[in-house]
């Protein structure tokens, strides 16, 4: 395990300090109707021990960031630009076999619906038995153990009743205990959260947000938590890094982000949330609807049609990330 | 109750006889308590919302009220009507049918895949409204479209061309084609995203103030609770229990459960941490729950002897605040 660690390790410093380093990726997608431009030059990072928010509307390309890091894009996508460098080295170039043994032992995803990620056939200690076995073969007696280990760290109570349970015997939020299990089993060093408690009741998912953070924190995993609710990544990330349409249009540390976001996107998003309104006044919904990704006309900036500061230069320059401070860049024209 | 009340239920259970158990002695079959003793007051035009975990029996609840499933105990009237006698059978053909309509789940399973817009919003007037010609129809529906924002050329459109917001507007046009008195809503928004969340809350608010029609809002998100309804009942295992004022609700939980729900919801504040009131364990089941003992029993932190030989009675606690607990909290 070691001997892996430092062959992957980078040489530089600046690198070695972050763990997941996403460059310019750009993702598209093959449709009969044409090409969906999903993803355009996104690029943000995670250091060891951070938990890193990424929310936006559904369609924002959240999903499909998270499923590029993992490697399991749907056959009809494909990676137009840009890398994404863990620990320094850039996953896009391993070959085959090395992503296959790199996914699962050095980075880990736990998926939205647990019930659907789980395998309905079979109980779920050989499910946690499975990763185990195909990372990090040892003795079935220690295996064994090692199940039993995880059950009792993810606090599922009486483990070894429990782990001889099907999927369906558990609860969803039991099924999601199992599915971090599984995720943490081979102890990865990047964990990425797709919507861990979509579909879980507000106890429970405070609940699976605390055992995810206290794991982080714990283990010192660099964290991806993937979400569409601002008011549950204020309270458990670090950072936060908001997509619109495929771009990042803001990343910074949660406070910065609650106390002055700049993109008009961000402030419509935090007016839009319920929880911070105190009456339905307060509320706004964001008008308009995502624009369709397979345009050729795409306006440089995507938010541009839907923006109420939109001025000429939106529309005539290409747009970037722009830093404001060391931990705060937007991607605005025209910012508030 | 000066005020009109569209419906008054009393004492209403939802009991549901399960297979199996006994063995030999068949007489007692395991009995699924998904209602227990629930008394619900919606006066016209007031916003009621209903929240509690999944199993809690809000769903079934908020359907017996509406009318789809027959309770097994306990009195029902609409409008003044006392209609426990009619059941779901015959209600259907009742002149009530349309003042209770429900506006479903998830808009995209709710509505039918092989009829347009127009047609789906359509039906319940043909349905219930006979006699009308088909250009009084067109006429309504257009009406009903408009009342909820949805563009009139969408109407010739199949739910598969929508989008998830236009597909909520048009159950709630649905719902809302046949004047009801009572719009029963089931997790409305959870399928939504935020952007668009916002815009059917207000929608739903300018429809119960411009219709006067009244809103059983049926949710586990406190926060859409707290901006839609000026009262809230939360329900655990079956049973009531807390009902009151939502200020009151909010800023001064009087049942452990609900001061645990409520510090369960996510703050959009930073930094900001609300103290973690914890239950243990899980929901217990709702079968056969032991007649003598608060069904909180187990996870509640502040647990007491008594908890667990008497089931405490719904109490006043407040104007127009109730608590089912024998140690409400301060």
């Amino acid at each position: 395990m070691n001997v892996m660690q430092s062959t992957a390790r980078a040489p530089s410093a600046e690198a070695a300090s972050k763990l997941l380093s996403i460059e310019d990726l750009s993702v598209s997608f093959r449709t009969r109707t044409g090409i969906v431009k999903a993803l355009d030059r996104v690029s943000f990072d995670v250091r060891p021990g951070e938990i890193v928010g990424v929310v936006g509307e559904s369609g924002s390309g959240k999903s499909v960031t998270a499923f590029s890091v993992m490697g399991i894009l749907d056959p009809a996508a494909s990676i137009t630009g840009g890398r994404i460098a863990f620990e320094g080295r850039n996953v896009l170039e391993m070959s085959r076999r090395e992503r296959d043994a790199w996914r699962g032992r050095d980075a880990s995803i736990i998926f939205q619906n647990p019930r659907l990620a789980l395998n309905p056939l079979r109980r779920i200690g050989q499910q946690i038995a499975d990763v185990l076995a195909r990372h990090s073969p040892d003795r079935p007696a220690v295996i064994r153990q090692r199940v039993l280990d995880m059950l009792e760290q993810v606090r599922v109570p009486d483990p070894k009743a429990r782990q001889n349970a099907y999927p369906t015997e558990l609860s969803g939020g039991q099924c999601q205990r199992v599915g971090i299990a599984i995720a943490l089993a081979c102890r990865p060093r990047l964990l990425i959260a797709d919507e861990p408690t979509t579909g879980l009741d507000v106890t429970t998912q405070a609940v699976i947000m605390e055992l995810i953070r206290d794991l982080a924190r714990s283990r010192n995993l660099g964290t991806v938590f993937i979400t569409h609710d601002l008011a549950l990544a204020a309270q458990y990330c670090d950072r936060a890094v908001v997509m619109h349409a495929g771009h990042v249009v803001e990343t910074a540390t949660v406070s910065e982000l609650f106390a002055s976001s700049r993109h008009p996107y961000t402030a419509k998003l935090l007016r839009s949330v319920p929880s911070l309104a105190d009456s339905l006044d307060e509320l706004d919904a964001i008008e308009g609807s995502l624009p369709d990704l397979r345009r050729d006309d795409l306006p440089f900036c995507r938010f541009a049609e839907r923006c109420e500061r939109r001025i000429g230069i939106c529309d005539s320059a290409p747009l970037s990330l722009t830093s404001l401070s060391p931990t705060h860049s937007i991607a605005c024209r025209n910012p508030q | 109750m000066n005020e009109q009340s569209v419906l008054d239920a009393r004492n209403i259970s939802k009991h549901f006889v399960l297979k199996g158990g006994g063995g030999l002695v068949r007489r007692t079959r395991p009995i699924l308590h998904a209602v227990d003793d629930v008394s619900l007051h919606i006066a016209s035009g007031e916003a009621v919302g209903l929240v509690g975990e999944s199993g809690c029996g809000k769903s079934t609840l908020a359907r017996v009220v509406s009318r789809l499933i027959d309770p097994t105990g306990g009195t029902l009237s609409m409008s003044g009507r006392d209609v426990t006698d009619t059941d779901c059978a015959h209600f259907v053909h009742s002149d009530l049918r349309r003042k209770v309509q429900m506006v479903f789940q998830d808009p995209s399973e709710s509505l039918n895949p092989r009829f347009s817009a127009f047609d789906i919003i359509a039906d319940p007037l043909r349905q219930l409204v006979p006699g009308k010609g088909r250009e009084a129809v067109s006429a309504r529906v257009q009406e009903a479209a408009r009342a909820v924002n949805l563009p009139p050329e969408l109407l010739g459109r199949f739910p598969h061309q929508l989008s998830g917001g236009q597909k909520a507007r048009v159950g709630i046009a649905r719902a809302m084609v046949v004047d009801p008195e009572l719009l029963v809503l089931d997790e409305p928004t959870s399928a939504l995203d935020v952007s668009v969340q916002a815009t059917v809350l207000k929608l739903l608010d300018r429809l119960r103030k411009e219709a006067n029609v009244a809103l059983l809002f049926v949710s586990h998100d406190l926060n859409v609770v707290r901006l839609l309804c000026s009262r809230i009942l939360v329900m655990y295992l079956g049973r009531i229990i807390e009902s009151g004022p939502t200020e009151q609700i909010f800023e001064r939980p009087r049942h452990p459960y609900t001061k645990a729900l409520l510090s369960a919801v996510p703050t959009l504040r930073p930094g900001q941490t609300v103290e973690r009131v914890k239950l243990e364990g899980e929901l217990r089941s709702p079968i056969d729950p032991d007649p003598s003992a608060c069904r909180l029993v187990g996870r509640c932190p502040w647990q007491q002897a008594r908890c667990s030989v008497a089931e405490p009675a719904l109490v006043p606690c407040g104007p127009g605040h109730e608590v089912r607990c024998h140690f409400p909290l301060d």
